[in-house]
């Protein structure tokens, strides 16, 4: 350990003067007042139309109610229905606003909604070049004809990746607490959120619903997407080892992250997709009580599937980079 | 009646090729002969997709040696030198440096050794000091002073808190020289280290290689230019299609090849009826020879010929005497291919 901590260093320095990371602050620093805009919008349409928030919920209930009595709408679109309609149910039997507009709330759905897509980019964003960047720049002779075991090159590669996935999650937080305190108040840290809304077979299970204060499901919420993201982030540390191309490699792990997305919202007939990471990448899902899009996907199944992945891609990554011939 | 006796150099600098007098028995040879094995490569083969690549690959080098290997491209010196520093494993064989396995034991081996493999590539986003301080935390024992006195020997002190995105070729290559030289290697591995510079800058280098060697670090230097290897190196590996034809000092290397002798008269035919009543000296046609185009351009229909050191003042003083006007006699060295021949020619025989 005391041999990797300088070389942690070095990696950590060199993804920083990339400015890598400044990219990221950019984009949500320009991304999240968008957002918080349109949340604003919102939130005053709401109000004008709906005196109490009650009347609001009450008729979103009436909506839905209204589409599971159609007939056009297919069996298996019905359970989302279904089990929206408990959730708001018991937001208002509870007398909590589910939709309150506070900067906690505003955190909360901005990070539950970036974690299929959004929080893959930033990762990718730092991950993507870390090995073939230094190959195709031709440093990664300087790097390794230094006498450092090659294994101990790539671990301080992974480390400094795992604080910058950390950072990046950190940071979206924050920058969107910020940004959205501004306008909807520091608020909502306390606020109730119901959680443990699951499916069994096709009925809904209520049994385990319960509350939790909001910075505590942040909090949660904040762990599941560190899992996914360090998913992504060594997927494609082991692309970025196999190829020697930073661009190629961007735009096969981004594929892979967009096919997933594709996937979950089309294979509910075809079930081994489940075993695919990139359907699995949505765990905060689990959290909210959304059902999983394959029948048989829950938690402890899909960080399982993704823990398998991270674990191959990690095998690869060293197996390849401690016996690869450098020749380019 | 005047005689013009010069040496004829190949190179593009105008530089006169040294002639390497016979060692002193007290000098730098004496001091070379009794020295350690800094790099002993051993049977090295290496095969890449189904394809042997480097057939045999033998050869020591020396403490305080400057060492040239020498090839056409694509004979395998970059794929060798590779092997050397742990870039790429040998399919067979093994190469030691200072006594440790790189293969095996590669923490120590690559400890002893600096180098720059083809370009000296380091991290344009990082200033040159943060270049260096990256890659002295790979070490051991190298402290800020250490960098500061790198900087300083490869002269780039007063421009190494600048981005390496503004320097030079020139400045690239000293960087990555003071990379090199951080952890104290006892060798030092440079590959093509003249590609790119210009005539002073290439100038510069060799007078700052043989500093190196002064000082007691073992230089390894590969080239494809058999000027550059004599001016730099004291014994030389040739490498052509993978395979290691030679290993000798540079001077009898060349003398082995045999040079040309070429005369330009005002009789040509005549002089050259002379020249032949001397029984070591032969006479060579048009295609006969190789060598430089430009070592003949001046010196329109010159005899070319073959002849021994020794001969040359009597026969000098052989046409003087018969009143023949010698406008010059000029020694030119074999090219790189005429000794690639020669020696290809020795090993099939």
């Amino acid at each position: 350990m005391r041999d990797l901590l300088p070389l942690i260093q070095n990696e950590t320095l060199k993804i920083w003067k990339k400015k890598r990371f400044y990219v990221i602050l950019l984009i949500l620093l320009v991304l999240i007042p968008i957002f918080t805009y349109a949340q604003m919008r919102v939130s005053q349409t709401n109000a004008v139309h709906f005196k109490d928030w009650r009347n609001q919920i009450q008729q979103q209930i009436t909506d839905l109610q209204n589409t599971l009595a159609s007939d056009r709408v297919p069996e298996e679109w019905k359970k989302y229905d279904r089990i929206e309609i408990l959730r708001l149910q018991y937001y208002l039997d509870h007398d909590v606003n589910p939709s309150s507009p506070d900067a906690v709330s505003f955190t909360r759905q901005f990070m539950a909604s970036s974690v299929s897509l959004f929080f893959p980019l930033m990762i990718l964003a730092i991950a993507s070049d870390l090995v073939s960047g230094e190959r195709s720049s031709g440093t990664i002779k300087m790097l390794l004809t230094r006498p450092v075991k090659r294994w101990k090159i790539l671990m301080s590669k992974l480390v400094a990746l795992t604080l910058y996935v950390s950072l990046a999650i950190v940071a979206t937080g924050a920058v969107s607490y910020l940004i959205s305190g501004a306008v909807f108040g520091y608020g909502g840290w306390s606020m109730p959120v119901f959680t443990g809304f699951g499916v069994q077979g096709g009925t809904i299970d209520a049994s385990g619903v319960h509350a939790v204060p909001q910075w505590l499901y942040l909090f949660m919420q904040s762990g599941l997407i560190w899992v996914s993201c360090m998913t992504v982030a060594v997927l494609s540390l082991m692309v970025s080892v196999l190829l020697r191309s930073t661009a190629a490699s961007i735009v096969t792990m981004m594929a892979a992250v967009i096919s997933g997305t594709i996937l979950s919202g089309m294979t509910s007939s075809w079930e081994s997709a489940k075993y695919l990471f990139s359907v699995n990448i949505d765990l905060t899902d689990y959290l909210e009580g959304v059902p999983a899009p394959i029948d048989g996907m829950n938690l402890v199944f899909s960080l399982g599937v993704l823990a398998a992945w991270s674990a191959a891609a990690l095998a690869v990554s060293f197996g390849i980079f401690t016996k690869q011939d450098i020749l380019n | 009646m005047t005689i013009e006796y010069k040496i004829r150099k190949l190179d593009q600098e105008k530089e006169v090729l040294p002639q390497k007098s016979e060692p002193e028995p007290d000098g730098r040879d004496k001091r070379l002969s009794e020295a350690a094995t800094v790099l002993s490569v051993r049977g090295l083969k290496k095969k890449i997709r189904g394809t042997w690549i480097i057939h045999q690959v033998d050869f020591d080098v020396k403490a305080g040696e400057i060492f040239g290997f020498l090839g056409p491209n694509g004979s395998g010196k970059t794929t060798t030198i590779r092997m050397l520093v742990d870039l790429i494993k040998p399919t067979e064989g093994e190469v030691l440096i200072g006594g440790h396995s790189v293969q095996r034991n590669p923490e120590r081996a690559l400890a002893e050794v600096g180098s720059i493999v083809e370009n000296p590539e380091m991290y344009p986003f990082m200033s040159g000091w943060e270049n260096l301080e990256h890659f002295a935390r790979m070490q051991r024992g190298i402290d800020k002073n250490r960098i500061r006195e790198v900087a300083e020997i490869v002269r780039l002190d007063d421009r190494i808190h600048d981005k390496v995105k503004t320097y030079s070729l020139g400045m690239r290559q000293r960087l990555g020289i003071a990379q090199a030289l951080l952890g104290r290697p006892k060798l030092l591995i440079l590959d093509e280290p003249t590609n790119g510079l210009d005539p002073k800058g290439i100038k510069e280098l060799r007078e700052f290689i043989r500093m190196l060697a002064d000082s007691g670090i073992s230089l390894f230097i590969s080239s494809h230019l058999l000027s550059e290897i004599q001016l730099m190196c004291d014994r030389v590996a040739i490498i052509a299609g993978g395979r290691v034809l030679s290993v000798g000092r540079v001077d009898e290397l060349v003398a082995q090849a045999g040079s040309y002798v070429l005369w330009k008269t005002d009789r040509p035919e005549e002089a050259e009826r002379l020249l032949l009543q001397e029984p070591q000296l032969r006479i060579l046609r048009e295609g006969e020879y190789r060598m430089d185009e430009s070592a003949l351009a001046h010196l329109e229909g010159a005899v070319v010929t073959t002849v021994p050191e020794a001969a040359l003042p009597g026969l000098v003083a052989r046409l003087a005497g018969a009143g023949i006007a010698i406008h010059a006699v000029q020694r030119v060295a074999p090219t790189l291919e005429e000794m690639f021949l020669t020696l290809t020619e020795e090993n099939e025989s």
